[in-house]
């Protein structure tokens, strides 16, 4: 293997019933980075039925080039049809570094074709970089239940690849006026229907769940120091002052407080909202994966020790049961205030 | 129907520690269990072979000491266990993980016949979940992953039609046999084991191959040797400079809390806040 032959990086664009899903979008935010930092270009792949009209819009998000595989048989994701598509693009094109989001068929895809192309491939990535002098990728990722963190590499196999998780990297903002080029690959899937052996059946999209954490922009968490279904309540209620959502440690969601759609951590949501104020939260390394992205944390605490207070920005040593009813007061007497002054303004 | 279920030993990554000093796993710290996923696929291949026939079969990479694992795989149901264990082995990435099994399965194959693949979803240690696809694309069979339900076996017709769990909601999937499946916790509960599993459990002992006991290994690919990704390095993960903490009585606390919060104002959304 020649490794100057591989140049450019690629972003796996995933989509859903032709749309673009985010991550493929996060990915060319931090694909543009390496590509800048390598001096190559910055190139999207999609595959899929009717996606051409989708991929023009990669440019606006930092793609250079997209290469588009149209084809009936790749409507729906499916691991055989998808990796063998991939794998003919990488063997004809070469590229030096190919990044997947951390989705269900994104590390599938990704795990199939790292041993389709025989090369290595780092899981669920949080920070990626360059080695600049030696032209290497650096792909780093929580190992050991988020207990360590390692850089993986791979020095002599191309191209270098990676899963991402979703919602760690930045979506850039579009720039419409950006410009690219699209490679139509026509000749690349030769798969028939009849000779596959898997078939997507049916796909159930559940109804988008009531609570939304993952696109929240304030979420209110409880964690296990408000004890009960009392102290639950009084964490609902400044939530509701604020507008915000309700979020939870495991211990929460264990003790049958909320439901698992409401846990934020490694088993539970990542989630990135503008302001997360944790309540009663030690800060446990599981936990704080699923928020630690969040633009502003304020944690509430009455232990001056606990580990929340190292990943969050503001903290505050205090007795929920004590400060918590009276920042929801406090909120309410205020956005009250302010509503009332908003509307007389109006007037 | 043959089932074979690939296990992993890994440390109970609950409890175990760093040191502080080198930043490495300090493994004496927590005990060796089953990878808890790889305990609900040995569950469900027991459930399938016991509606379907065929008995349940249990591979392991690994040092001498998971044997435990696989007696632990015993007492859920399975029927044998296997162990390929040899330094030539160790410090094995995804790619060079998947090709040892895949040998191994290779002559399992032809001493039994396997007709279905179980894989957890992942291993808690290394986390990456990339060993199952490696296996099936190893082996030409197609792999289904993050599997919450096995909906339908039909053994005449020799195919399968499973749930994967997707971002927004779960497909239904139908293949030929034989595929290879990597399960999610929800596809079962693991039973509690009967007593004669666990007599049996006791007195069990895998059997045990080293490479010399695999055909037409090619030992390049094994190992630290065979694998394209190499651990650089290792830190524990980072902790923010810390928070800015706000003293006084609680009383001013909630006063520059209410100031700080409301630098984000446009956030709230209030009634009447939004005139359109
Ligand atoms: C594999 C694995 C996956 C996990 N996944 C997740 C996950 O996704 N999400 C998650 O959250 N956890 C997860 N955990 C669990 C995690 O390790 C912690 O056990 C959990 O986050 C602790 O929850 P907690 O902070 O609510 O409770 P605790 O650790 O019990 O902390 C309670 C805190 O409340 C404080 N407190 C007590 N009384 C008061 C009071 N009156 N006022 C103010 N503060 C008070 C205490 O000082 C303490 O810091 C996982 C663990 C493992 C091993
Ligand atoms: C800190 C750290 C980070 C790492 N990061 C990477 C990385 O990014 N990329 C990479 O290629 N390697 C990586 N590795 C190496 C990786 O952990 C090993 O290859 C490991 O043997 C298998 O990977 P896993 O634990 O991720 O298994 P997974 O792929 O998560 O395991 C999925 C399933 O495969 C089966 N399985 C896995 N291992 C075995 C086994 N030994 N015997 C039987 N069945 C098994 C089980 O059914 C298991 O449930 C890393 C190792 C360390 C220490």
């Amino acid at each position: 293997m020649n490794l100057e032959d591989y140049k450019d990086v690629w972003v796996f664009i995933e989509q859903q019933d032709s749309h673009i899903i985010d991550v493929g979008l996060e990915l060319l935010g931090a694909g543009r980075e390496l590509a800048d930092k390598l001096d190559v270009k910055l190139c999207g792949f999609i595959l899929g039925d009717h996606v051409t009209e989708a991929a023009k819009s990669l440019y606006a998000y930092g793609a250079d080039k997209v290469y588009v595989i149209e084809d009936p048989i790749l409507k729906d994701y499916r691991t055989e049809t998808y990796m063998k598509a991939t794998g003919d693009l990488v063997r004809k094109y070469k590229p030096e570094i190919i990044l997947y989001g951390a989705t269900a068929n994104g590390k599938d895809l990704a795990s199939a074709v790292a041993t389709e192309v025989m090369t290595g491939l780092t899981a669920d990535t949080t920070l990626l970089d360059i080695n600049v002098e030696k032209r290497l990728f650096e792909a780093s990722r929580p190992a050991f239940g988020g207990n360590i963190m390692a850089t993986i590499l791979c020095k002599k196999h191309r191209p270098q690849m990676a899963t991402v998780r979703p919602k760690v990297m930045k979506k850039p903002d579009p720039d419409w006026h950006r410009e690219g080029t699209l490679e139509l690959v026509s000749e690349a899937i030769s798969l028939k229907e009849d000779t596959l052996r898997t078939k997507v059946i049916e796909i159930v999209r559940e109804a988008k769940k009531a609570v939304n954490l993952e696109e929240a922009d304030v979420i209110v968490a409880a964690g296990k120091g408000i004890k009960d279904e009392k102290g639950f309540q009084m964490v609902k209620e400044l939530a509701d002052a604020l507008g915000a959502s309700v979020g939870a440690s495991r211990d929460i969601v264990e003790a049958g407080l909320c439901g698992h759609d409401h846990q934020v951590g490694q088993t539970g949501l990542t989630v990135t909202p503008k302001l997360y104020i944790a309540i009663g939260i030690s800060g446990a390394v599981q936990h704080i994966v699923g928020m630690q992205n969040s633009d502003l944390i304020i944690a509430i605490n009455n232990d001056p020790d606990a580990a929340i207070f190292n990943a969050a920005h503001v903290g505050v040593v205090a007795d929920a049961f004590e400060i918590v009813p009276m920042l929801t007061q406090a909120f309410r007497t205020q956005l009250a205030g302010e509503e009332a002054g908003g509307v007389t303004a109006d007037v | 129907m043959n089932v074979l279920v690939c296990i992993k030993q890994v440390p109970d990554t609950k409890i175990i520690k760093v040191n502080p000093k080198t930043n490495t796993l300090d493994r004496s710290s927590a005990p060796a269990i089953l990878n808890p996923y790889d305990a609900h696929a040995v569950e469900e291949a027991v459930r399938l072979t016991e509606q379907h026939g065929g008995k349940v079969i249990v591979l392991s990479m690994g040092p001498p000491q998971a044997r435990i694992a696989i007696k632990k795989c015993i007492e859920i149901g399975a029927d044998e266990g296997y162990l390929i264990s040899d330094r030539r082995f160790a410090g094995a990435d995804t790619l060079a993980t998947s090709y040892a099994l895949y040998k191994a399965i290779e002559k399992l194959i032809k001493e039994e016949g396997i007709d279905l693949v179980l894989c957890g979803k992942h291993a808690i240690d290394g986390d990456t979940g990339q060993v199952g696809p490696g296996i099936a694309r190893r082996m030409e069979i197609p792999p289904l992953t993050n599997v919450i339900r096995v909906e339908k076996v039909d053994t005449d017709e020799g195919s399968i039609i499973v749930h994967r769990k997707i971002e927004n909601g779960y497909e239904r999937i139908q293949s030929t046999l034989p595929c290879l499946l990597t399960v999610e916790k929800e596809i079962n509960e693991v039973a509690y084991s009967p007593l004669p599993n666990m007599i049996k459990a006791a007195r069990y002992e895998p059997i045990v191959w080293t490479v010399d006991d695999l055909n037409d290994v090619d030992v390049k690919q094994l190992g630290l040797k065979g694998s394209p990704t190499i651990v650089g390095k290792m830190w524990p993960p980072e902790k923010s400079s810390g928070a800015d903490m706000i003293g006084g009585t609680v009383e001013e606390q909630v006063e520059q809390l209410l100031t700080i919060t409301l630098e984000k104002r446009e956030l709230f959304s209030v009634k009447g806040g939004e005139t359109t």
